[in-house]
């Protein structure tokens, strides 16, 4: 099972390729504001993150997750809970 | 506090909180700047008269409707209008209840068994609008516990049930068979799972590739749920839609579909097989709580929809106009929604909402009116100028329709 450094490190690589502002990331890092995404990215970015992780992060659970940190505590949940 | 002119007032408003319309500015930023540009505001056309299906008098203007989704030309059919004008005289303008209390009248009974009929099937609920349909039927049947896996490009009305309600809501990416299959191997098995699909997408006219997600959507255990709005009447041996024109029509548990296109009235419904449908008029509080469709809208969706029964001639007319549309709009030059006509609705891409809004208003003094879609109802923030076809539409309007797409393309510089 993946901790959570290795978790962080696959996500802010799979951020990259949506990154066009060249954003430095972070934990704190929002994915609507600070990255400016609009909901097709946002749909694109999950898709990649479910496939990757093999898990399922629904339109509910996305309202809540705002930042970096929290979705890497949203798919560690996720992997603990198979 | 200073200020004397203010002083009065500020110690009477209190802490001061936001006005809740100020998360509208930049939209009513946005309607400012186009309509200074001079263009005629498309969303608030009147029509002054209307003489048929596929005519009307706009600004005093003889126009040619091509973005009504009056698929089948129903509204001004004799039968249809003597239906309505009977239950009219006979049960007067309205119910004044919910089905479930006095607002179930003779003329509800038979436009359910008019629908049983049409679809063969053994279960049909009409809901005041199509928009109630799916508000209710998805928000009821998908509990808390539940999974609803749906078509991101779904229409609001799905966005909006599935809002309602409290199941886990999955979208996958539009029309992606795999990617639907992937996120229903990933939900618990033992948990509720409903796929919501759309036989035609409304935005680029579009068709489901409904065969292989029915039969995906089986494999996962799933019930699955249709909205044929755009199709019925039209696509289909029977005029049953897409799921029954691509053979899958039995492994479909629930088709939503509307009155207000290929019917030519208002109303929704839901129809279904399920032993236990008919529980849900007592649970689905978007039937309970609204007061049914009047008698004379019943009276006119039934005549109609029987008549949709007999109408092989004009379905096969409307194919006709669909592929001549399609295939003259684009020589001219414009780009459009689908490769190939899927439906009798064509998308016309247009590159801006200013360009869109100034093709829109010169097809208008031209005598056209078609519909102006843009973001968010339309997907990848297009702007869309959507046809329409009637089965009405005669050949001759139809090259009519081509001519003036071809002045207006050339005016605004949309093509060469």
């Amino acid at each position: 099972m993946p901790d959570r450094q290795s978790i962080y490190a696959k996500v802010v690589e799979m951020i990259a390729p949506f990154n066009k502002k060249g954003v430095s990331i972070t934990e704190a890092t929002r994915f609507a504001q600070d990255l400016e995404w609009d909901s097709l990215t946002v749909l694109d970015f999950v898709a990649n993150v479910e496939d990757e992780f093999d898990v399922i992060i629904s339109m509910n659970m996305q309202a809540e997750i705002e930042t970096v940190g929290q979705l890497v505590d949203a798919l560690q949940r996720l992997q603990d809970g198979k | 506090m200073t200020d004397p002119g203010i002083e009065g007032t500020a110690a009477a408003e209190g802490p001061s909180s936001p006005d809740l319309f100020s998360k509208f500015d930049p939209l009513i930023q946005q309607r400012e700047q186009l309509l200074a540009s001079g263009v005629t505001d498309p969303f608030n056309l009147v029509m002054e008269r209307v003489e048929s299906p596929t005519v009307a008098i706009c600004n005093g203007r003889r126009t040619i409707l091509l973005g009504t989704y009056n698929y089948m030309g129903m509204t001004f059919d004799p039968d249809v209008v003597a239906a309505g004008h009977k239950a009219l005289d006979e049960f007067g303008s309205g119910t004044t209840g919910s089905r479930v209390l006095n607002g179930t009248y003779g003329g509800h009974k038979a436009v359910e068994q008019a629908l049983c009929d049409f679809y063969a099937m053994d279960h049909a609920m009409v809901f005041s609008t199509g928009y109630q349909a799916n508000l209710g039927i998805i928000s009821t049947i998908a509990g808390k516990e539940d999974y609803i896996v749906l078509d991101i490009d779904s229409h609001a009305s799905i966005y909006d049930g599935c809002a309602l309600g409290n199941a886990q809501i999955v979208p996958f990416r539009h029309n992606d068979v795999e990617a639907l299959e992937k996120r229903l191997k990933r939900i618990p098995e033992d948990a509720g799972k409903l796929v919501v699909l759309e036989g035609v997408y409304s935005m680029l006219g579009d068709v489901a590739p409904l065969k292989e997600m029915v039969a995906v959507s089986k494999a996962a255990g799933a019930m699955v749920l249709v909205d044929e709005a755009h199709s019925m009447g039209f696509i289909g041996e029977h005029g049953r839609g897409v799921a029954e024109a691509q053979g899958v029509i039995d492994d479909v548990d629930f088709i939503i579909g509307t009155f207000s296109k290929s019917v030519g009235t208002v109303g929704g419904f839901c129809v279904s097989n399920h032993p236990k449908f008919e529980i849900l008029r007592l649970v689905c509080r978007p039937y309970v709580f609204t007061a049914s469709l009047p008698p004379s809208v019943v009276a006119t969706a039934a005549t109609s929809i029987r008549k949709l029964m007999d109408s092989a001639d004009k379905r096969a007319h409307l194919w006709e106009n669909s592929k001549r549309l399609h295939a003259g709009l684009r020589q001219l030059g414009f780009t459009l929604g689908t490769d190939e006509p899927q439906s009798a609705i064509i998308a016309v891409i247009m590159p801006d909402l200013e360009t869109g809004a100034a093709m829109w208003e010169a097809l208008l003094q031209e005598g056209l009116y078609v519909n102006l879609a843009r973001p968010p109802a339309t997907p990848a923030g297009m702007t869309l100028l959507r046809c329409s076809l009637c089965a009405l539409h005669s050949e001759e309007q139809v090259g009519e329709i081509l001519g003036m797409f071809a002045a207006a393309g050339r005016a605004t510089g949309c093509i060469s």
